[in-house]
């Protein structure tokens, strides 16, 4: 009993979980209600979740623990206590994309990745914070209120997925689930300092992924090793029907493949993501990067030529993909509705007006615009055009290399605040990941040690590979953990 | 400045939001920052390059075809569990069509 009492059933690792669970030294329900009394005790300050799913974990939790006493096999995941980001479904539950349009709103089925999590045994704590729609770099775009960075709480915990990134890392739950359409998972994972991965574009269903830029969307993990990462990732992969975008490609086995080590391996490091970077940032990096030669990989200098013009590109395409997705919220099938209006375009103008906050707003009118008559050409076909030079230059890096390895985010957690006047600024934040999105390459953002100077903020580095190759990215990120790279300092 | 408070105006038109005054004041600024980074893009030339219509991938030949077959979906209750108004299990708008 002594070692339970000493054991903070919040700060466990996937396996540890399951080993627990395996030797009956903690029940599924114990450690549902730990991560409940720790969020009640610490999510005022950090405000990582937006809602509780109480009821719904403790069902979840009691089956596995009558599984437990029964003897019967447990799922990948079983009595893991997972966040999820509000903009995925889960039945039953409020999914508000922390926008006050659809602050009522009850998904009436669950996201794939939801159903897929929960039949592994997983148990879903709450739905997170973040930025409006998933539009931001900061959470601080949310309708509700903005989520503090764990690590200094005057600080953002980076965006859109910050809720679930902060919760991960204040260990109010194990793992959770993101959304990435332009860096929204890895470059809050780097600023909270955790793991956090996108897979390719195809490899985990977005049913159930409320639509923000469909050629952009993804689901991901963050975790706070690369295995729980890697656990996490082999639940929710794989084909599903209810998306045609999703992947008819087997997934392999991606926690076999973590221990490889990275031997022989040839990362490239491409000189345009090491221009305008803090210099902080930098020196981690270069740490980091000195560690996979002694690692035993070569590591050699490449060039991705279009670099500089992947923000503009990224940019037209998102904010046009989204005016047309965000089309739905006309105030007829769901969501707020405007009380005051004469007649039916007048409801429409008004419930859109008073339902989305300004940056939401702003990236309608932008991509409103840039596919408007006259412009689509010069704007909506430039940008798919540069989109192909983009993932060319990706794909001619991955002739000759393995893994790519770039900073994350170009600086570490801002102040809150700081940035929120000036949205370009905020957009060229996400200059080192959109580049992977645009080409629809998997990427992983892993902790490479703090910063030097007061209050130690982490720095993430982000390793990027070729289409459908997350299991070589999971094996380097595991072997730079391993050898001590989220500490380099 | 290249846009003007009427170019917003028609945007958020198209766009079906009713901006306020100040909205339109706030906007037009940053829209116009924003568009002016964007023409970066026109330093490349494009001519040759085929535009990235689709993210894809190497599957099957018709990834994104499946075989026709009825399945369950919603019933009438859940589709209409989220809409603001309702009535006879229809969603309910502001009359469109005007009597004599």
């Amino acid at each position: 009993m002594d070692s339970k009492i000493a054991m903070d059933l919040t700060a466990l690792t996937i396996d540890q979980i399951r080993d627990l669970l395996a030797s009956r030294k903690a029940t599924a329900l114990e450690l549902t209600e730990a991560h409940f009394a720790r969020i009640e005790q610490k999510d005022k300050d950090v405000r990582a979740y937006l809602s509780l799913c109480s009821e719904r974990a403790r069902e979840q939790a009691r089956n596995i623990d009558r599984k437990v006493a029964a003897g019967e096999p447990l799922g990948l995941l079983a009595g893991v206590p997972v966040a999820v980001k509000d903009v995925i479904l889960a039945r039953g539950t409020r999914a508000t994309c922390a926008s006050r349009i659809l602050e009522n709103y009850v998904a009436p089925y669950d996201a794939t990745a939801v159903r897929r999590l929960e039949e592994a045994g997983a148990i879903i704590l709450g739905k997170t914070n973040c930025d409006e729609f998933a539009m931001g770099s900061s959470t601080e775009n949310s309708g509700f209120y903005p989520t503090h960075n764990p690590n200094d709480l005057t600080r953002v915990p980076g965006g859109s997925s910050g809720g679930s990134a902060a919760a991960v890392a204040a260990n109010l739950a194990i793992v959770s689930l993101g959304s990435d359409t332009g860096g929204s998972i890895r470059q809050p994972a780097a600023l909270c300092g955790i793991a956090g991965m996108m897979g390719t574009y195809g490899r985990v269903s977005r049913f159930g992924l409320v639509a923000f830029a469909s050629s952009l969307d993804h689901i991901g993990p963050f975790g706070r090793s690369v295995r729980d990462v890697a656990r996490v990732l082999q639940v929710i992969a794989g084909r599903d029907p209810k998306d045609s975008t999703s992947a008819d490609i087997p997934v392999p086995d991606y926690v076999q493949a973590l221990d490889a080590g990275a031997p022989g391996l040839k990362v490239g490091v491409p000189s345009e993501y090491f221009k305008g970077l803090n210099p902080e940032t930098g020196d981690n990096i270069q740490k980091g990067i000195d560690l996979f030669g002694k690692l035993g990989c070569s590591v050699v200098p490449i060039s991705l030529p279009h670099t500089d013009y992947a923000i503009a590109c990224y940019y037209i395409i998102c904010t046009a993909e989204a005016s047309s997705n965000l089309a739905r919220y006309d105030g007829v099938r769901y969501g707020f509705r405007s009380p005051e209006h004469d007649d039916l375009r007048d409801m429409y103008k008004k419930t859109r007006d008073r339902g989305f906050g300004p940056e939401v707003k702003r990236r309608i009118m932008l991509g409103t615009h840039v596919l408007s008559s006259g412009y689509y050409d010069a704007y909506y076909l430039k940008a798919q055009k540069v989109r192909t030079l983009i993932t060319r230059d990706f794909l001619e890096a991955f002739d000759d290399v393995d893994v790519i390895v770039t900073p994350t985010s170009p600086l570490p957690a801002f102040k809150i605040g700081e940035k929120v006047d000036d949205p370009l600024q905020m957009y060229l934040a996400d200059i080192y990941t959109v580049t992977a999105s645009l080409a629809g390459i998997p990427g992983i953002s892993v902790p490479c040690g703090r910063t030097k100077c007061e209050p130690h903020l982490p720095v993430g580095m982000q390793l990027l590979a070729k289409h459908f190759d997350e299991a070589r990215l999971l094996q380097v990120a595991q072997a730079f953990e391993k050898a001590g790279g989220f500490e380099v300092a | 400045m290249a846009l003007t408070e009427k170019d917003v105006r028609y945007v958020a038109e198209l766009a079906h939001l009713e901006l306020t005054a100040d909205e339109v004041t706030e906007f037009l600024p940053q829209l116009d920052a924003i568009l002016e980074y964007i023409q970066k893009l026109n330093e490349l030339d494009t001519t040759q390059v085929e535009p990235m219509a689709q993210v894809t991938y190497p599957a099957a030949e018709n990834p994104a075809l499946r075989s026709d077959r009825p399945q369950p979906t919603f019933q009438q209750d859940e589709a209409l569990m989220n809409a603001p108004e309702q009535g006879a299990g229809y969603f309910r708008v502001p009359r469109v069509i005007e009597r004599e």
